[in-house]
């Protein structure tokens, strides 16, 4: 590698070259992308260049989900690299993705010559106006003397404040001219100024409030881990005795074994925690959005509680619930500056209660001959002790895999939670095992959402990359066939879906694939997994139907909640009620 | 339904002027207005234009909503990566402007009346011909409303008018 840094940085560079070094200034060593006619010259400039790790997804699509499960479990800044026109479009749905999630990354897109652009170009479309909405920042680099200070910006406006995705779009022409290469040390942005610390008036307040709660409830979300406060979170739990829920994306920022620990609330959170919430007198909201999978109807949500809102976005206060105290601060930040100022609370009462609810309403699933996803991952979270990053698609298994795991580590839990992307989980804990060699990577998918992506089985192949794939096949959009079966009368229109064989498909791949088919195989053949070296590929034959409980149907209150029908209205899937067994798991 | 007495105070819908002040970098104007339509927030009217400082542009909205949607407003335009100051003016003393092109179908009896209230209303005629008259009017939007009524009864034929312009009053009560 003698050619691949110039002597002298005084030499002038072509864009492309300046691109690869910025990259290379900004410590990034792993970039998912695919070349196309727009970016020929930047991925000449990467040729020779050791420093970074190009990985050829097979879909642009596959690219920006590894670069979001890259960022998620590392907390580093993703990066992916496309061509211009359908390589850019098909970064679309991974760059809302990540908007919605809050996941720092940054995607490079070729673009066509600058006298071009509006021509109708060959392979020409309009991404900083396509993805105006969906980004937090775009750029379209117009002078190759800009370009070595709009990267530099683009990382920091990706990685600051509220993180999210990014989009630097480079004209051709503009990559092939020549200038001096200098890359700022600093970033100086007058118009972006992302706040960090609380104001110490609304801290007093929130103290004040926290001193006076007899049924105080912590209210955690993914801001808590992207803000990497999951200590900080867990010593001011444990400080004040205040019991925890997680969002979906807040698992993992608190010890699920903690007896404090109430699991994930929400539309399928567990009994205990939308009831703890529902008669909190105070909840205390942490880099969590109020969002309407977890609050249901708004203005019964915690109806009896003061609400103290801690977020770095000032637009998600008060936007879907008015609350008492707002501080607006970097959550690690804020939990620094609250943890001296309070003391322990007396809760025992309120958690003895919560003890109580947790006895009386566990998690459940009715258990037989045939496989429940439940079951799988209850065996993958005993098998691993929590020490997985555990990659979710979307559906019925993703709530599952929120329930069923039990989460101890922050950035173990990734899912495409805002979005509800279908095809995530595969290209994404591609990603993340890129940067995560601590712990196993699993990817849980169901046969729907795994046929989405399942082209990225070539690039895991290719690099090794120790995967371990799940797909709990049950050969239905699940998630759609039980809101069929709950609200629109047992009309299952088009969720009953053919696939193919997944082990053959797997060794087609060139990954060793095997097959658990019925209850009594399930421990044996996580173990198997789990003992495979790189990638591979297990396919999990389940029942066909069954439903996620407990649920709070969409917009409705905690008194709607519907837990597991203790009778046989449940579905048997063709065996005796009498042989099914009732499993019940209870976090905390 | 409720009446607009039953309304509480915050829940009732107010006109506000909003001045923002933004990074003058391409595409600005598309980032706001996409703001807008992306949050399906209400927007009157919208200009914008160079300030004193070259670097800097000056978008003034014109909006409409209850205190709870102009709060989500004003952080949503704060959110924008490009924006460097976002003025609610409509609690504060302010100037604002609005300008409108009235070309007016004329005959030779009833131009100097179009003229007398063009004088009236203090607009100028800036293109005359056989068949038209065309009246510049500034003002507040009331004004350019009124003027516009007034013209009414003469057949107008094309107007071409601006949104609002507005800044805040240093001294309350000079003009």
């Amino acid at each position: 590698m003698t050619q691949q840094t110039p002597s002298s940085p005084q030499r002038p560079m072509t864009g492309a070259e300046i691109f690869v070094r910025s990259l290379i200034a900004e410590h990034v060593d792993v970039v998912f992308g695919y070349p196309g006619g727009a970016v020929i010259g930047i991925y000449d400039a990467l040729h020779d260049i050791s420093d970074i790790k190009h990985i050829l997804t097979r879909h642009e699509q596959g690219a920006v989900h590894a670069a979001e499960g890259y960022a998620k479990a590392s907390g580093k800044c993703g990066v992916a690299l496309v061509t211009s026109g359908p390589g850019a479009t098909n970064t679309v749905t991974g760059i809302a993705d990540a908007y919605m999630d809050s996941i720092p990354i940054v995607v490079f897109t070729g673009q066509v010559a600058l006298k071009l652009i509006g021509n109708d170009a060959f392979q020409e479309a309009d991404i900083v106006g396509i993805t105006r909405p969906i980004t937090k920042h775009n750029y379209l680099v117009r002078d190759v003397n800009e370009l070595a200070a709009t990267i530099k910006e683009a990382f920091y406006v990706a990685t600051t404040g509220r993180p999210g995705p990014v989009l630097v779009d480079l004209p051709k022409d503009v990559m092939a001219t020549k200038t001096i290469f200098s890359y700022p040390k600093t970033v100086k942005m007058r118009s972006y100024i992302p706040h960090a610390e609380g104001n110490q008036k609304q801290l007093d307040k929130a103290v004040a409030l926290i001193a006076k709660a007899k049924r105080p409830v912590l209210y955690v979300g993914g801001g808590t881990i992207l803000s990497n406060a999951a200590e900080e979170l867990t010593a001011f739990a444990r400080k004040t005795n205040i019991p925890v829920t997680t969002t979906l994306h807040g698992l993992g920022a608190f010890p699920e074994t903690d007896e404090l620990s109430m699991g994930m609330l929400g539309m399928h959170g567990t009994w205990y925690s939308n009831t703890a919430v529902n008669y909190c007198d105070l909840l205390i909201a942490v880099g969590a959005r109020f969002d309407d999978r977890v609050t249901g109807k708004t203005d019964a949500f915690a109806p009896e509680a003061k609400k103290i809102h801690i977020d770095i976005d000032p637009s998600n206060i008060s936007k879907n619930v008015k609350v008492d105290v707002p501080i607006v601060g970097d959550v690690k930040k804020v939990l620094q500056q609250l943890l001296p100022q309070v003391t322990a609370l007396d809760t025992k009462d309120w958690r003895q209660t919560i003890r109580n609810w947790k006895e009386e309403h566990p998690l459940r699933y009715r258990n037989g001959k045939f496989i429940r996803m439940q079951h799988v991952i209850s065996a993958v979270s005993e098998a691993t002790k929590g020490n997985a990053v555990m990659v979710s698609d979307v559906g019925q298994h993703q709530m599952w895999m929120a329930q069923f795991f039990r989460y101890v580590h922050p950035r173990t839990h990734l899912t495409s939670g805002g979005l509800g992307t279908m095809g995530f989980s595969l290209p994404a804990a591609m990603g993340a095992a890129f940067a995560r060699k601590d712990m196993p990577v699993i990817s849980i998918s169901g046969d729907g959402g795994f046929q989405m992506n399942l082209q990225e089985l070539a690039t895991i192949r290719e690099h090794n990359v120790p995967v371990k794939i799940i797909i709990l096949n049950n050969g239905y959009l699940g998630m759609v066939r039980q809101w069929q079966e709950l609200f629109w009368r047992k009309r299952y229109s088009h969720v009953e879906m053919f696939g193919p064989d997944y082990v053959k498909l797997a060794e087609a791949y060139g990954i060793p694939g095997f097959r658990a088919t019925t209850t009594d195989q399930v421990e044996d053949v996580v173990k198997q997994m789990l003992a495979t070296d790189g990638p591979v590929l297990v396919e999990f034959k389940t029942v066909k139907e069954d439903n996620v409980y407990p649920m709070i149907p969409a917009g409705q209150t905690y008194h709607e909640i519907i837990d597991i029908p203790n009778d046989s209205s449940a579905p048997v899937n063709g065996e005796q009620e009498s042989d099914l067994e009732l499993v019940t798991i209870a976090k905390g | 339904m409720a009446t607009a007495a039953e309304v509480p105070a915050e829940q009732a819908v107010h006109k506000h002027t909003i001045s923002v002040l933004l990074e003058n970098k391409f595409g600005a104007l598309n980032r706001v207005a996409g703001m807008f339509s992306a949050k399906g927030y209400n927007l009157e009217s919208i200009t914008v234009g160079p300030t004193e400082d070259a670097t800097v542009s000056r978008m003034t909205l014109v909006t409409k909503g209850d205190d709870a949607i102009i709060e989500q407003i004003i952080k949503q335009l704060n959110k924008l990566i490009d924006t460097l100051k976002v003025v609610d003016l409509t609690y504060e003393s302010y100037m604002e402007r609005e300008l409108a092109l009235i070309k007016v179908g004329t005959t030779p009896e009833n131009r100097s009346e179009i003229m007398q209230i063009a004088e009236i209303f203090q607009g100028k005629i800036i293109d005359i011909s056989h068949k038209t008259m065309t009246v510049e009017a500034t003002g507040s939007g009331q004004k350019v409303d009124a003027i516009i009524k007034m013209l009414k009864p003469f057949h107008i034929k094309e107007i071409a008018r601006t949104g609002r312009v507005a800044l805040k009053r240093e001294f309350v009560g000079e003009a």
